[in-house]
């Protein structure tokens, strides 16, 4: 090779390293919709495959917000407090009568606040985000019922409650809020420097530090994002709820967790990806959606989701392990 | 070799190991004998590792036989070969550091009485065993608390604490400093004494002319010659090793020292932290290469971390005759200062990550434009850099992780030329780093000061710092004792200054 390498994208080699990245869990993806729709025919129909979309999006969104803290070898445990605390923002600005755009920009303002918080005693108290969000997650928890004595509060504003009911060219709005998300989501991670620091603080936090990459800022803006995250999925449950619940959300950190990591994202940091985070949403919501339309009973389907989580994590692992 | 002593206590004949298609060891041969030490040379990759393990009972031998005592050995199981009176010492740290220096020693192996473990008896016989190697270590501290060199003998004392008859260290001195290989040296000593045969893994060549009896040398997997050290001489040994004649160790400086008249790139006047290091005051001129010696704990390394803004300092530091506040690394970075720190894998290098990935780090700002990274760019500089310092790979997008030690070190200056540094800070930067390599890195360190970069490289080999440097900076408890052009030093007016005997 005697002149320069021009580098083209080249769709076919994309693909390869997409089905090399992705293949396995998505080969899941595929065998549990064929699975579900051998069992019952509607599953596949485009109104239950939507149905899915809408049930996956508070998770899909909360996961979103869960894969950059996990990138970056952090964990954030309050994020179910905070879909609730949001939902409780936004209805109480409304319940004063300050109208529907005051009531978002506040709401999200909250996350982000609730999100710094959590990123400060990460970063600069030097704790385990482990500890801190678990400790947040109680207090965020507890703050839920302060305006309302933990009484449900209803939302009355049409324009809230329509994001959750109402569709744009025939697709409904949470659909598009969460492939918008995604996006976003996406480039920022994929396409920017932000995004490439988010891994190699993750991947080796001293190198990242050594080479000029402000650690602390890193931790805190992520925290950030992903309190940002847990406040719109907190909009989007009020919003199909008509109300702020007390106990809107709880448990959802577990799924979000669940999401990012079927998709491939590794626990200690550094690998990862949104692609990833959203099959694995899906995957959570077609078991969620499929078990429901054959009846099985609750309790079995807490069983049969953690032997699906288990299954793939084990199946991703013994792959990667293979590979190096 | 055809008549067998009947001190050989362990043979190898033919032995082959591949790993699929790829083979890893051709045909080695080699015999051990009790009461000497036995270095085996090579080159990183040559095959001593894998050797190592085969030994050690990690990995099977494909082919081949081994006779241990005129018995065949194939052990399945570290156990096992421990239990053969096999010990090793690994050159990768194997502690635990949030626990003890004793409970790391005796590990696995703690007294205990139905599972219980006594404290009192894991004391004294893990003090018992450091007192008889003359090592210099509490055995109650927590291993966490240590430096790397004394981690390192802690991992010796761990390797001895078995009753063995062949100890196998690999790289014990890479990251010792000369008094603590001193000690080292010693152990070595009363094993042969013991008539224990050593088997030894260095890429220092003085180390292993002192201390071998025989030297086997292997290249590309293969056997090449076994040799006393007595009836050879470095530059043959080198020559064995890397299959052609090395003329110098240390390649010449390309062109003129900067003289006198040029204004130096970095001043630095009466610098101190805490305890760390006390009143130092140096200046480097571009172009120049400042050596820094001391020995391990003389403060050389704190000094480089608050010239990186890694470390609070008071004094003044002065970039182009210009005060500057270094208070974090990206500052340093902004201002034109590159570090290349002494632990490539925990401060250097994102190991899962892409060549590609290390390489453009430092200088995100450089290969992206409003905050969105620019692929092309960035593969472009990438491979530019990697070309230019001579990585050996099949691409930039290999993982960092699976490159060899100076691969990996010339991936960690690559990312540092990237950010094209006016002052570039080498710590230890032969450190585990094969001759072949380490000759390539001199050869980057002449060339990046014939571009202009001053550059202060801290090192406690002495023999690299008097072949590379234009002047040597010498520190001994955290003090500067002396800086002097490298024409007015010897070697022992060296060693007087760092060991604080020459006031």
């Amino acid at each position: 090779m005697t002149e320069t390498t021009v580098y083209k994208a080249d769709p076919m080699a994309t693909l390869k390293t997409m089905m090399r990245q992705y293949g396995g869990i998505f080969l899941a993806l595929v065998v549990l919709c064929v699975i579900f729709s051998l069992a019952n025919p509607r599953f596949m129909s485009v109104a239950n495959l939507m149905n899915i979309l809408q049930q996956v999006a508070v998770i899909a969104i909360a996961a979103f917000g869960m894969t950059w803290v996990i990138l970056l070898g952090e964990i954030d445990l309050s994020v179910g407090s905070i879909i609730a605390v949001a939902g409780m923002v936004g209805a109480q600005v409304i319940g004063l009568g300050w109208g529907f755009v005051p009531a978002l920009m506040l709401t999200l303002v909250s996350g982000i606040l609730m999100g710094a918080l959590n990123g400060v005693l990460t970063a600069k108290l030097l704790l385990p985000s482990f500890i801190v969000t678990v400790a947040t997650m109680s207090i965020f928890r507890g703050m839920v019922s302060l305006p309302t004595n933990g009484a449900p509060a209803m939302i009355m504003d049409p324009t809230w409650t329509a994001i959750g009911a109402k569709s744009f060219i025939g697709v409904p709005i949470i659909i598009w809020i969460v492939i918008g998300l995604f996006i976003a989501n996406h480039i920022l991670l994929s396409k920017t420097t932000f995004g490439r620091k988010t891994y190699l603080t993750g991947g080796n936090r001293e190198a990242a530090l050594y080479s000029g990459i402000k650690v602390d800022r890193m931790k805190i803006l992520i925290f950030m994002i992903s309190g940002l995250m847990a406040s719109i999925s907190g909009i989007l449950l009020s919003s199909r709820l008509y109300s702020a619940q007390t106990n809107a959300g709880m448990s959802y950190e577990l799924d979000a967790i669940a999401a990012a990591v079927l998709g491939g994202t590794s626990l200690s940091g550094g690998t990862g990806s949104m692609i990833g985070t959203l099959i694995g949403a899906l995957i959570i919501g077609a078991l969620n959606n499929g078990m429901n339309m054959l009846s099985v009973p609750y309790f079995y389907q807490l069983i049969v989701k953690g032997l699906v989580i288990l299954l793939a994590v084990w199946l991703d692992v013994r792959s990667k392990r293979r590979k190096v | 070799m055809t008549e067998t002593p009947d001190d050989i206590v362990l043979s190898l004949r033919d032995v082959k190991k591949t790993f699929g298609p790829i083979v890893a060891i051709k045909q080695m041969q080699l015999d051990v004998r009790r009461g000497r030490v036995h270095t085996l040379l090579g080159e990183n990759g040559a095959g001593k590792s894998t050797l190592m393990k085969i030994l050690a009972g990690v990995q099977p031998a494909t082919e081949g036989t081994i006779l241990l005592d005129g018995t065949p050995f194939a052990p399945k199981s570290p156990q096992e070969a421990a239990k053969h009176g096999l010990a090793i010492v690994f050159q990768e740290l194997s502690l635990v550091n949030t626990l003890t220096v004793a409970e790391n020693i005796l590990a696995n192996r703690e007294p205990n009485r139905f599972g219980f473990i006594s404290d009192r008896k894991l004391i004294e016989r893990a003090e018992t065993l450091v007192r008889e190697l003359g090592l210099p270590i509490d055995v109650r501290a927590r291993v966490g608390d240590l430096s790397i060199a004394q981690r390192q003998l802690v991992e010796i004392a761990k390797g001895l604490s078995h009753d063995a008859q062949i100890v196998i260290l690999d790289e014990p001195t890479s990251s010792l400093s000369d008094a603590e290989a001193e000690i080292l040296f010693k152990i070595i000593g009363r094993l042969t004494e013991a008539g224990k045969a050593v088997i030894y893994i260095s890429h220092r060549m003085e180390e292993i002319m002192r201390l071998s009896d025989d030297i086997t040398v292997m290249r590309d997997g293969a056997y090449v010659a076994t040799l006393e050290k007595n009836e050879t001489s470095i530059d043959a040994l080198i020559a064995l090793m890397v299959g052609r004649q090395m003329n110098e160790i240390y390649p010449p400086r390309i062109g003129e020292e900067p003289g006198d008249d040029v204004a130096p790139v970095l001043e630095v006047e009466h610098l101190s932290s805490g305890r760390a290091f006390v009143d130092v005051s140096f200046s480097v001129r571009p172009g120049e290469i400042l050596g820094f010696f001391g020995l391990v704990g003389a403060g050389r390394s704190d000094v480089m971390k608050a010239l990186f803004g890694m470390r609070w300092y008071e004094g003044t530091i002065r970039l182009d005759g210009k005060e500057v506040d270094l208070k974090d690394p990206s500052e340093a970075i902004r201002h034109g200062i590159g570090f290349v720190t002494e632990n490539r894998k925990e401060e250097g290098l994102v190991l899962a990550h892409s060549l590609r990935n290390n390489i453009t780090m430092a200088a995100l700002g450089g290969v992206s434009s409003g905050g969105f990274l620019s692929r092309h760019r960035e593969r472009q500089r990438a491979e530019e850099e990697s070309t230019r310092l001579g990585v050996r790979t099949a691409s930039i997008e290999t993982i960092a992780g699976t490159l060899s030690g100076g691969n990996q070190q010339k991936v960690v200056l690559a990312k540092w030329l990237m950010t094209r540094p006016r002052v570039l800070i080498l710590d230890e930067p032969t450190r585990g780093v094969d001759v072949g390599a380490k000759f390539e890195i001199y050869r980057i360190i002449r060339q990046l000061a014939a571009e202009g970069t001053a550059i202060i490289m801290v090192s406690s080999e002495l023999p690299e710092v008097l072949g590379m440097s234009s002047r040597v900076a010498i520190m001994s408890r955290k003090h500067l004792q002396a800086i002097a052009p490298r024409a007015d030093l010897t070697p022992e007016r060296v060693m007087s200054f760092a060991t604080g005997q020459n006031k």
